[in-house]
């Protein structure tokens, strides 16, 4: 297990034993709020009182508060809703990085020169956030769906890693699908989906993300409350409700009993992630990694 | 390991087909790249609707934008939406806070995920260097509500922290809702987010280092002290001139989402911006021209920043961003 090469001689002991120590700080400093948040929310209403707001570690189990979360109300449906918009986004804002990306990738091909450079000088420049806006409301996108998945749907980073492992398929595979007949659309299948599996998930999940974490689209694009995905409706009951609270918060403050809701709804939000996330640190070095570099 | 895989096929030799596809007619070859075309077609659309014409749409910053008239109806005004900026002491609060939070953010926050990755470097266990890289790149995953959640509940007037200090006899601390140490927690939130996924680059580069540089060094003599400063360091410094680049070039750029969140527990005086104040002119009050103005002074002060530094990387020997 231990790689540390000979020439280097025995490391001190204070120098590991402190190392040690750091890593392990870190890692707790990481750790510790998402233990508070995942204790607080199954804590019963009891410890929480007592404690006065939170709970690190429960004494006693109670999915009460996952209960009133998935009870139909906003916030079951915000779930719903964030759900949606992550999946069709990330279906839709893939297809279209996948086939741009194949579609920029051979060199000798008819535009291609002046189409990637078209795709990369938006890496340069980004328009400000008034004329986007401006330009949804033209298109008859504010208070729709759509206006939350196409703005951000194709990133030209995003083509150009896609494009570095289309690129780097071996020359044979195209040849050989060429000579038995295959026409682009084919070739897109056949041979270059399967063979850049990896790179297609890394970008997916990276894309997904995004769309789970957006905040800001929904509160620029939608005025509807009920269409609210869940981390504006998060930031009302989590944030608004605390920062409210927070002037007479500190002598002799009572507890709300929302206190485990709101983190339930927390917890919720970060669960998503953190089941891809193992998937994520898989490929994360072997995709992002090389993709950035021959970028 | 896939770097070396992978990078000798990044420039694939010129094929001896090239001159025949020269010489074959533009139709033919719009034939037989039609299919290709059309690939390309869905994001080459998406990319001029939401990045060009908006690109041009930045025009409005040099009229009196009322959306009812459109473009077209809308009456040209010359810079008188850039002076009446320019006399607004809301835009220089904004662009002083802006400034003040990137000074915070080079000075604090851009050395962490350097020296993260040298201590994680110098981890020999290549289980516990897993785990403990696993546990800092997650919180870059979250979403800004999320992060300012949990600093809500740690540090907020009734979290961990303030319940303790309360507990013991001690007076709470107002830090979630102080105006004074706002860019202080805007930082430390920064850091807490990013440092960990920031370490990725840094590691990457010292990865790169030619580990027979380190043995010749221990064999002459230096300890780790010496091998970092002598060997580590130089080998990282490209990359970390070519970030504090990147980082200039966006250093009008601060959490605009993270400041949004906490905006009203300080107010607009601590925790103004350039992007809020883009936001909450245009967006929210309806001062279209004055709001786009805003927007393309910070794209045009941007842009003029990455070629300075760039220019000044190339000053001091380094590569930077593009040559020349």
């Amino acid at each position: 297990m231990n790689s540390r090469p000979v020439w280097l001689g025995k490391p001190k002991p204070i120098a590991v034993a402190l190392k040690a120590l750091a890593l392990v700080l870190i890692c707790a400093v990481v750790i510790f709020p998402f233990l508070v948040v995942i204790s607080t929310s199954l804590a019963t209403k009891q410890q929480i009182d007592a404690n006065g707001g939170y709970v690190i570690w429960p004494t006693e189990i109670s999915f009460e508060a996952y209960k009133q979360i998935f009870n139909g109300t906003q916030v079951s449906r915000s779930i719903m809703i964030s759900v949606g918009v992550t999946v069709v986004g990330t279906v839709f804002s893939l297809a279209c990085t996948v086939l741009a990306a194949y579609g920029l990738s051979r060199r000798q091909s008819l535009f291609q020169r002046g189409l990637l450079s078209f795709v990369l000088f938006t890496l340069l420049f980004a328009p400000g956030m008034i004329p986007v806006y401006l330009m949804v409301k033209q298109l008859g996108m504010l208070n729709t769906y759509w206006s939350l998945i196409i703005p951000t749907a194709v990133s030209a980073f995003n083509i150009v890693i896609v494009r570095g492992f289309i690129q780097a398929i071996p020359h044979e595979l195209f040849d050989a699908a060429r000579m038995d007949g295959a026409g682009e659309w084919r070739i897109l299948r056949s041979v270059v989906l399967p063979n850049s599996k990896a790179v297609v998930a890394v970008v997916g999940l990276f894309i997904a993300v995004g769309y789970w974490n957006n905040y800001f689209g929904p509160l620029l694009y939608l005025n509807d409350t009920e269409m609210w995905p869940l981390q504006l409706v998060m930031r009302t009951f989590v944030l608004e409700n605390n920062v409210t609270t927070n002037a007479q918060a500190i002598p002799g403050y009572v507890a709300p009993p929302a206190q485990s809701v709101q983190m339930a709804l927390v917890a919720i939000a970060t669960l998503p992630i953190l089941c891809v996330y193992p998937f994520l640190t898989k490929h994360m070095s072997k995709g992002m990694l090389t993709g950035a570099i021959k970028g | 390991m896939a770097v070396n895989q992978t990078l000798p096929r990044v420039n694939p030799p010129p094929e001896n087909k090239l001159p025949a596809q020269r010489k074959m007619p533009f139709l033919s070859r719009l034939w037989r790249d039609s299919p290709l075309l059309v690939m390309v077609a869905p994001a080459v659309i998406i990319l001029l609707l939401f990045t060009y014409i908006p690109l041009l749409g930045s025009v409005i910053a040099f009229m009196d934008y009322v959306p009812f008239l459109g473009f077209t109806g809308s009456e040209w005004v010359g810079w008188s939406n850039f002076s009446s900026l320019f006399s607004d002491s809301a835009f220089w609060n904004a662009l002083w806070n802006t400034a003040q939070i990137t000074f915070l953010q080079i000075v604090l926050f851009f050395p962490v995920p350097i020296v993260l990755a040298v201590l994680l470097n110098t981890v020999a266990m290549p289980l516990a260097k897993r785990f403990v890289q696993s546990v800092i790149y997650l919180p870059h995953f979250l979403s800004w509500v999320i992060i300012v959640a949990l600093f809500q509940q740690i540090l907020g007037g009734n979290g961990v922290l303030n319940r303790f200090l309360i507990t013991h006899g001690m007076t709470p601390l107002e830090i979630m809702s102080n105006p004074d140490t706002f860019k202080l927690l805007l930082t430390t939130q920064a850091i807490w987010k990013d440092a960990g996924w920031g370490t990725i680059i840094f590691l990457a580069a010292i990865a790169a280092i030619n580990p027979g540089l380190y043995e010749a060094a221990t064999i002459d003599g230096a300890g780790a002290w010496q091998r970092f400063w002598h060997v580590t360091l130089p080998g990282m410094r490209p990359i970390i001139v070519l970030m504090l680049i990147l980082r200039l070039g966006d250093a009008l750029t601060v959490g605009f989402e993270q400041i949004l969140l906490q905006r009203d527990a300080v107010g607009p005086g601590a925790a103004e911006v350039l992007d809020t104040f883009t936001y909450f002119n245009g967006v929210v009050d309806g001062s279209w021209g004055t709001a786009t103005a805003a927007g393309l002074f910070k794209g045009v002060v941007s842009l003029l920043l990455v070629l300075a530094a760039n220019k000044l990387a190339h000053r001091l020997g380094e590569e930077g961003v593009y040559r020349r």
